[in-house]
């Protein structure tokens, strides 16, 4: 058998390669000079970041395929690299606070380097236009995150949360799988390009193999958005996860996965709409009551993000499911939009709660930010803003984003669907103000010792606060970048 | 173009940024400067009233900037006949609530005064925005500082429960409405090609009156909430109850006004005929039963502050009644009578707060007799309560008869049955009064009450001055509508009508009916 190796541009895996090179030297420093502080590998990693983002930027426009079909370089992928980008920066920003705090030494190189890998990974998810490069960025970035998730050691919540999110989320990867194959046992290819062509071509779309594939994909990328019914691992994980990596999963993991899922429904399996769209609809309505109703009896603020992050997910589906099949259409941006929007807002509240604790994992419970606005007023203001913005309130990006989806919603033809998805903001908002209710109307309980702001924190939430305000005040440059994203397709 | 409109809308937030960069100690200061720069903003927004042309029902003072121009979405600001007064009446209250919270506020000072500047912010928005999407974003930011100064600084037993109910309420009805905007704005884009939130655009968008009906319910209910109509007023005596007095003066004085105008300025124009055909029984009916209901509940109340606020209910009926009967006299009435209400409710609110101030409690039995021991306090208290009651030459009989008369030329019952609100305020109100004033001085705590101080004198007279004003010499306010109302009267008419005829003829067509009124450029 003659293998031809295709012609490799290596330019256009840019971005990944950067991200991937700062991984390895963060390990190898680790390796080699094991003394080296963490502040030295969080440099370099943040440096890589920086670079890659660059890089991204300068690659803005471009729009081709590459390496045999199997990566686009566009727009598209270049924006959610852009979250990607800035997820993985904002965390490795908010991980030099929380391990400073931490009683336990930690490998912080493997840290990382495992935080950038889990990066690449996604970066290949948002790139890949044939399934298997897709499943290769999932499995990338999952395994890494299962690892990180347990990376404090003795932290029996954090072992118990990475090792349900590994046992469930294999079965899930398994599910994936197996929808890959029987796609393309259906279509005979796995280059979503193939099989865009396959299906607009053929009659025989009620053919079970090619349904149950599409069942099992959306089971698969349910699992890793955390939609209503695969979402049961969501609470646990989220609450047992340091902080950190729970802000990074909660804003990463959901974009990356949402990127390959846009892609492969939107791009790929146009042909199918009529039945993904009645799954999906469903799916958001469950998604988005059930993690609202469930948010409102937190009492762990990790676990209220959790379920807050579940009903995000189901607002971000009705942008999906509103996503008819021109791809310029103002369903498919309006999911990158509020992506955006979201990494910010959300990674800006778990970065507060690090910031609120005297040690890692310290003051949880909803109750104790009773009184943050008097004792520390900037702290509590950001907070506000962030719950505001989750609520979808304006002048926040929050705002914006849940008006372009819900103006996706009208357009489509799904009243419906807007009309559950604004009342469950109402709902939503309730849990919401609960926090600002604690942070400026109820006094302090305990006189605590007083907290001690790291510099890389306060970076990373005043940025995260900065941007939460501009994308909701000047959405404009954002949104027409997000249209620009989907504008043309590679497929 | 002219650059009054953003300058008072956005003045209080230069406040908010010397407050930032002040030090937590000057408390003092920092109540001077708030005062300062809302009486600046106050005195600003005087030049709207010298350079209105009271001929044209045109907005004036346009200000127009693209702001996410894919969308058609504008920075779009100006005002009418409509808007003129309530912009006046909210840069008005505002340095009087700042001088009425003179002693009040205490604790947290800084925030206390950057909400009330925001809150100036985002109520002047709401009232100048005519880009619905910017509108509903004043509308929406506009509850964050008032839910902040109920929960923060209201009445510590219940305030957190008045703050939630207050903002989800409201909420609750705004999201309604944007998916009502959502529905509209792509309406207009299938049938024009053209993505517009200019309201003047939308108004043009003729719809078939099913579809009105939904959209009309869509607005409407989100602004009766905030009226509040019967049976959605159960937020306010909460919220104004556990509010701090300022944030009871503003609620009254000027966010109230947010739903009547929210009616005036969108439900009717845009959806005339579900107003006409539906809007005006459903309307009509609930601010009947708001009127009476709101009256009788009134003459229960114990504590002076729910007292107030359930005359805001029947009050606002009244505005209500006069914008449903679609007739030039009620409306002007209507508008008239919604400053009205802001100044005499807003007054009463001031002057419980300050019995508050002297006693620590709202409840009518604590008081009695106080009219001994506080002369020139009592006086001032019987003017505003008599303008409340809508006494002939106080401002509140011009608003009220208008109404009636209005109303009674279409809809004889309703204004007939309405006119015993007026009745049963009477009763209430000199009820209270008596109670709270007159007879011997039974409680040996209200023996030592100091009479007004010289800051309480500065807090009344403006108020005081046009509550006499406007009842003895109402034409130059009335004047200010006049155009307006009668412009928008004639636009509704001319859109039912159309719509009618599209119907008979069995086909809805989107038709280009003259822009009203067609906008008007460097004013």
């Amino acid at each position: 058998m003659n293998i031809v190796i295709p012609a490799i541009n290596w330019a256009s895996i840019a971005p990944e390669l950067v991200v991937f090179i700062t991984a390895m030297v963060v390990l190898l420093i680790g390796a080699f000079f094991p003394r080296v502080s963490s502040g030295v590998t969080a440099g370099i990693s943040l440096l890589g970041v920086m670079l890659s983002f660059l890089v991204t930027a300068s690659l803005w426009g471009s729009s081709e395929l590459a390496f045999a079909n199997m990566l686009a370089l566009d727009n598209y992928r270049l924006f959610f690299n852009f979250i990607f980008l800035i997820c993985t920066g904002l965390t490795i920003l908010a991980s030099i606070d929380y391990f400073g705090k931490s009683s336990e030494p930690v490998e912080h190189a493997e840290y990382y380097a495992l935080l950038l890998f889990a990066c690449v990974g996604m970066m290949f998810m948002a790139a890949g236009t044939d399934l298997i490069t897709i499943f290769l960025g999932l499995e990338t970035m999952s395994i890494a995150i299962y690892i990180l998730a347990a990376f404090v050691k003795k932290n029996i919540k954090g072992n118990e949360a990475a090792l349900k999110y590994l046992l469930l989320g294999a079965f899930s990867t398994g599910f994936l799988l197996y929808g890959i194959a029987l796609i393309f046992g259906a279509t005979g290819s796995s280059n979503l390009a193939t099989i865009y062509k396959y299906l607009s071509g053929t009659s025989n779309l009620s053919s079970p193999m090619l349904l149950f594939g599409m069942g099992f994909l959306i089971v698969g990328f349910g699992f890793k958005i955390a939609s209503v019914p695969f979402h049961m691992w969501t609470p646990d994980v989220y609450e047992g996860a340091p902080t950190v990596v729970t802000a990074f999963m909660a804003a990463g993991v959901k974009a990356a996965a949402f990127a390959a899922f846009l892609r492969v429904f939107v791009y790929a399996l146009p042909s199918l709409q009529p039945n993904w769209i009645a799954i999906l609809w469903v799916l958001a309505i469950l998604t988005m009551t059930i993690g609202n109703l469930a948010a409102l009896l937190q009492e762990n603020i990790k676990r209220m993000l959790a379920y807050s992050s579940i009903a995000h997910a189901g607002y971000i589906m009705i942008g999906m499911v509103a996503a008819k099949n021109a791809a310029a259409d103002i369903g498919t941006y309006s999911v990158l939009y509020y992506l955006l929007a979201y990494t910010f807002m959300n990674i800006g509240a778990f970065i507060i709660v690090v910031l609120y604790g005297r040690y890692a994992e310290d003051n949880l419970n909803i109750s104790d930010y009773a009184g943050m606005g008097y004792k520390y007023p900037v702290l509590g203001a950001t907070m506000a803003i962030f719950m505001f913005s989750l609520a979808g309130i304006p002048p926040t990006a929050g705002f914006v984003g849940k008006f372009y989806i819900f103006a996706a919603a009208v357009k489509g033809g799904f009243i419906d669907l807007a009309i559950i998805g604004v009342i469950n903001s109402v709902l939503s908002v309730y849990y919401y103000l609960r926090v600002t209710v604690m942070i400026y109307m109820r006094e302090p309980v305990a006189d605590q010792p007083g907290l001690k702001f790291s510099r890389s924190a306060t970076l990373a939430t005043t940025i995260a606060a900065v941007a939460t305000l501009v994308l909701g005040i000047f959405p404009d440059t954002f949104i027409t970048m997000a249209r620009q994203s989907v504008s043309l397709i590679l497929g | 173009m002219s650059y009054l409109l953003t300058t008072i809308t956005f003045l209080p937030m230069l406040g908010v940024l010397i407050l930032l960069f002040m030090n937590r100690e000057q408390g003092k200061s920092m109540k001077m400067v708030t005062f300062v720069v809302t009486l600046v903003t106050f005195l600003i927004s005087l030049l709207l009233l010298r350079d209105f042309d009271l001929a044209t029902a045109n907005v004036q003072f346009v200000e127009k900037y693209s702001w996410i121009p894919d969308y058609g979405i504008n920075y779009f600001m100006g005002i009418d006949g409509l808007t003129l007064l309530l912009v006046l009446l909210t840069t008005f209250f505002t340095p009087i609530c700042v001088m009425a919270c003179w002693e009040d506020i205490q604790k947290m000072v800084r925030e206390f005064m950057i909400c009330l500047l925001f809150l100036e912010t985002g109520m002047i928005g709401v009232f100048v925005s005519l880009d619905v999407f910017l509108f509903y974003v004043f509308w929406e930011v506009m509850l964050i500082p008032m839910y902040l100064l109920i929960g923060i600084w209201g009445n510590p037993a219940r305030r957190i429960y008045a703050a939630v109910k207050f903002f989800i309420f409201t909420m609750f009805g705004s999201v309604l409405m944007l998916v009502a905007i959502l529905y509209l704005y792509f309406e207009y884009h299938a049938a024009t090609g053209v993505y517009s939130f200019n309201i003047f655009d939308l108004y043009t968008t003729v719809l078939p009156p099913s579809t009105q009906l939904w959209l009309f319910l869509g607005f409407s209910i989100a602004f009766a909430i905030k009226v509040p109509m019967f049976p959605f007023h159960t937020w306010l005596p909460d919220a104004h109850t556990e509010a701090p007095t300022v944030g009871s003066v503003l609620l009254a004085a000027v966010l109230l006004k947010m739903g009547t105008y929210g009616f005036l300025r969108f439900s009717l124009p845009l959806f005339p005929n579900a107003a006409i055909d539906y809007g005006v029984w459903i309307f009509l009916t609930l601010a009947l039963i708001g009127i009476i209901y709101g009256a009788w509940v009134c003459i229960v109340q114990k504590d002076l502050k729910r007292l107030i606020a359930f005359s805001s209910v029947s009050h606002l009926g009244f505005v209500m009644l006069g914008i449903f009967a679609f007739n030039a006299t009620a409306m002007e009435g209507a508008i008239l009578q919604m400053i009205n209400h802001g100044l005499s409710t807003g007054a009463l609110f001031l002057i419980v707060g300050m019995i508050y101030e002297r006693r620590h409690t709202r409840m009518i039995s604590e008081f009695g007799g106080l009219s001994k021991v506080m002369p020139a306090f009592a006086t001032i208290f019987l003017i505003v309560t008599l303008s409340s009651i809508g006494l002939p030459g106080l401002n509140g009989f011009v608003g009220e008869f208008l109404i009636l008369v209005g109303t009674f030329e279409k809809y004889k019952i309703f204004a007939i049955l309405g006119a015993s609100g007026v009745i049963f305020a009477a009763v209430y109100m000199l009820w209270m009064f008596q109670r709270v004033m007159y007879g011997e001085v039974t409680n040996p705590k209200n023996m030592v009450l100091k009479d007004l101080s010289p800051r309480e004198w500065a807090v009344l007279l403006p108020v005081i001055l046009f509550i006499f004003w406007i009842g003895v010499y109402p034409t130059p306010f009335l004047r200010t509508t006049e155009a307006s109302v009668h412009n928008l009267l004639r636009q509704i008419d001319k859109k039912y009508t159309l719509v009618v005829n599209a119907e008979k003829q069995g086909g809805y067509y989107l038709s280009k009916i003259e822009k009203m009124p067609p906008e008007t450029e460097n004013r």
